[in-house]
């Protein structure tokens, strides 16, 4: 597969590795943003390629696992109403929530359906004119675009019986939230290729200006990681901050105009509370008062919920990169990903599935 | 539901009169006259057979002496109908491959069918036809069977069983936990195909492709490996639900060792990659209904290898890894980039994913 | 957050409601897929995929840039493995700045 292949190169992958080596003269911690690189580095066995002196710590790009616990019971109430078709992406299915998950509640009865691609929702709502059909829209600014594109096509057709359940989460905030902690060790970030597809970079010019540090946008392929360390590594070395462009291939400084424009038409900043780590100020989305008849939290009201996360799960310190997995006490124990105790061991992006899968020795 | 019938079903009428009877009723399920109507003008029909002709509450064989194996499946597939096949092929070849799995020749197959109320006649036929199709082509009969019908909405359209007797050579001992280090670990091709061909037309994922499900009977495939290698073959597997992932590990644990796979070895075709790619699955843990793994002495390997080749089922056969005395249990793979990954089993379903 | 997969736009059209679609062409398989935030795309584009929207156009050029940087990483790479007999020749100060993988832009 052209542009995908290429990144996959054994030869290539080790050039790098050497470059790495070569480059490192102490000890250096380096956050992933995203769990779609976390999933990669582990998966192709890259991370433990990597010299000791660099530590890999894994972001909270995880929108699955920083979906607040409350949502997750809201979706779970929705998706148990009569009449109403919950759709959401195949990550979401198996994430916890206070008491079951969405696949529990389609074993109960409820309809729950998965999709590809928001818009699939919204032919759903056409189709069945009679039900209410809710769309689970979870992601970063990478998906924004299309679940924006989705009610606005909702709204362009008048459909009357399509909404969705918004957990938007945003990049730069979590950053400087994890910058700004005083028990911050991340001193360079890979940041998220797709995001900064949507986005550019210029939101991060500032971040690295202000505390100092390299940011160097990356790809998600094997070698694009490598190569995302390679230069995190470099500039650390030289003490350089800034940013820098590694996924050159698909990311420009401005990013991408047209989407950016519709996101900014249908959503607006909002407070937002990231699971295991808390409320951060303006780091969501939420649908603008002009289109806030799709909101389906207005919409359906289910009543209390009251959400209980496990005592045993640490997700947030996990998600914040300041443990990993198997650092945690409950890891393999309690918590494996037949029964997990947070969001980051079921999600297939979650730092703990992946540790547990891909990882994890005898 | 229903696409265009099959080739071979094109001219041959269903032989139920479907002005009188579209749908499959509770009556026909009953035990009177229409269940009566509905196995002999329909499954006797199709799998004429002298053990089903006198159509008796059980059928009496005459088998050969030695070890007969015997193995039973439940299929639950939906669609009913799919690229490349159908419930009722692959009730007939995932039953058969389970006997080719144990070494055995299959001898007969039974049918059990539970139908939903108001599954198309139609379709009950074009499944019928298909399973009479590939048991004819598999060489085996369908000796016995039985029907019932249940309640609009308790059923997915038709839930099949199929049980299956089989005939284990002398001198064949297949078993997992026969695996030993040092023994090489063979596919006979090209992974992923059966999953991806169901998910191609599953609502919501749906894309273009022309892949089809590779569904077939490997009991031919697997008799000239045996032929040739003989009790050189330790192990046999068929990747069905869960994969090649799962398989090896079931493996690794029966035998308490331990399996490493080589990524760049192991066949899966473009197409197969796209639609994971998209999708987000990693192709290891993707149901296959048309293949093996065979895990052999080292020294009997290429000789296996090029066995397989020869079969048209196994063009695209190769040595995908080796069993080790490490991490006994477990399954690790060789990425494609040179880093070492664990091959878990699998925790519920492989789902699609955005991130 | 990212399952971006690049694709080969093979036709485009305008569908129903008046959105511009795309089929791209993944390995050998299609999907239909909203190409309304690359406006300028032509048949022949390759783009980035997710969750069947195209958000990215993918730069052959620059994807052909950085291979010649990798290509030239590699040949250096090989050319300062350290030798057996002694410490490694060279290590820092490599010419043709190699670890420009992509570059800022103007």
């Amino acid at each position: 597969m052209r542009f995908v292949d290429e990144y996959r190169g054994e030869a290539d992958a080790q050039a790098y590795v050497r470059l790495i080596r070569r480059a490192v003269t102490r000890p250096w911690i380096l956050m992933e943003i995203c769990g779609g690189q976390t999933h990669t580095f582990i998966r192709s066995g890259v991370d433990r390629m990597l010299p000791e002196a660099i530590t890999l710590v894994h972001g909270p790009g995880c929108p699955v696992c920083v979906t607040p616990l409350e949502l997750i019971d809201r979706a779970i109430a929705i998706a148990g109403r009569p009449g109403t078709i919950l759709t959401s992406f195949g990550d979401m299915l198996r994430v916890p929530g206070s008491a079951t998950d969405l696949l529990g509640v389609k074993a109960r009865g409820g309809d729950v359906r998965m999709v590809y691609s928001p818009l699939d929702a919204v032919k759903l709502a056409q189709k069945h004119p009679e039900r209410e059909v809710v769309f689970f829209a979870v992601g970063f600014e990478t998906t924004a675009p299309a679940n924006a594109m989705a009610v606005w096509q909702a709204a362009k057709l008048g459909l009357p019986n399509f909404s969705i359940l918004c957990s938007h989460v945003l990049v730069p905030p979590a950053m400087e939230a994890i910058l700004g902690s005083p028990a911050n060790r991340v001193q360079g970030f890979l940041a998220a290729g797709h995001v900064c597809a949507v986005m550019g970079w210029m939101e991060y010019e500032p971040i690295a200006e202000r505390y100092r540090v390299p940011i160097v946008v990356t790809g998600f392929e094997p070698v694009d990681l490598l190569q995302g360390v390679y230069l995190a590594v470099r500039a650390l070395e030289e003490g350089r901050v800034g940013v820098e462009n590694q996924y050159a291939r698909a990311v420009t400084r401005e990013g991408n105009v047209a989407a950016q424009r519709l996101m900014r038409e249908v959503f607006e900043p909002c407070d937002r509370a990231w699971r295991g780590i808390g409320v951060i100020p303006r780091s969501g989305f939420r649908l603008r008062p002009a289109y806030a008849a799709f909101d389906a939290e207005k919409r359906f009201d289910v009543g209390a919920i009251t959400a209980q996360e496990s005592p045993l799960c640490i997700a947030g310190q996990v998600l914040q990169g300041l443990k990993k997995p198997h650092e945690c006490a409950a890891f393999g124990v309690q918590c494996k990903p037949e029964h997990p105790l947070g969001a980051p061991m079921v999600s297939s992006e979650g730092a703990c599935a992946a540790y547990y899968h891909y990882a994890r020795s005898a | 539901m229903s696409d265009e019938p099959p080739p071979g079903l094109a001219g041959l009428q269903c032989p139920i009169p479907l002005s009188e009877y579209p749908h499959v009723t509770l009556a026909h399920g009953g035990g009177g006259r229409l269940t009566h109507a509905l196995i002999e003008r329909m499954f006797l029909a199709a799998f004429r057979n002298p053990a089903l002709e006198p159509l008796h509450d059980g059928a009496v064989l005459d088998l050969p002496k030695g070890r007969i194996a015997i193995t039973t499946d439940s299929y639950v597939v939906s669609p009913l109908f799919f690229p490349g096949g159908d419930i009722g092929s692959l009730a007939v070849h995932g039953t058969v491959n389970d006997l080719a799995m144990c070494g055995a020749r299959p001898l007969a197959l039974t049918a059990g069918y539970v139908i939903e109320e108001g599954l198309a006649m139609e379709d009950l036929w074009r499944i019928v036809h298909s399973m009479a199709g590939a048991a004819r082509e598999a060489g085996v009969d369908i000796v016995t069977g039985d029907t019932k019908v249940v309640d609009r909405g308790k059923g997915d359209g038709v839930f099949i069983n199929t049980t299956g007797i089989g005939f284990v050579p002398e001198g064949i001992h297949i078993a997992p936990s026969r695996a030993r280090p040092g023994d090489r670990v063979l596919l006979s091709g090209r992974i992923a195909e059966h999953g991806i061909a169901i998910m191609s037309v599953r609502e919501g994922l749906e894309f273009g492709t022309t892949l089809r499900s590779d569904s077939a009977a490997l009991h031919g495939l697997v008799g000239g490996l045996l032929h040739a290698v003989g009790a050189r073959v330790h192990v046999l597997r068929d990747p069905t639900r869960g994969g090649v992932a799962s398989a090896t590990n079931e493996i690794a644990a029966s035998a308490k060792v331990g399996i490493r796979l080589d990524e760049a070895a192991i066949p899966v075709a473009e197409q197969v990659r796209g639609a994971c790619e998209i999708l987000g699955l990693d192709p290891l843990y993707v149901a296959n209904e048309g293949k093996c793994l065979a895990i052999v002495a080292p020294e009997a390997a290429d000789q296996a290898l090029e066995v397989l080749r020869a079969h048209p089922l196994g063009r695209d056969a190769a040595i995908v890894g080796e069993v080790v005395e490490d991490h006994p249990g477990r399954v690790f793979m060789k990425s494609r980039v040179g880093g070492l990954r664990v091959v878990d089993m699998l925790s519920g379903e492989q789902l699609p994913r955005i991130c | 957050m990212c399952l971006g997969v690049p694709g080969k736009v093979l036709e485009i059209q305008e569908n129903a409601l008046g959105m511009t679609m795309g089929k791209v062409d993944f390995g050998g398989i299609t999907k239909d897929v909203c190409l309304a935030y690359l406006p300028e795309t032509r048949p022949g584009d390759y783009v980035i995929v997710h969750v069947g929207f195209a958000i990215s156009k993918v730069s052959e050029q620059e994807a052909a840039e950085t291979f010649e940087i990798l290509r030239q990483m590699g040949e250096l790479a090989e050319l300062e493995e350290p030798r057996p007999d002694g410490p490694e020749a060279g290590a820092a100060g490599t010419p043709a700045d190699p670890g420009r993988g992509g570059r800022e832009r103007a």
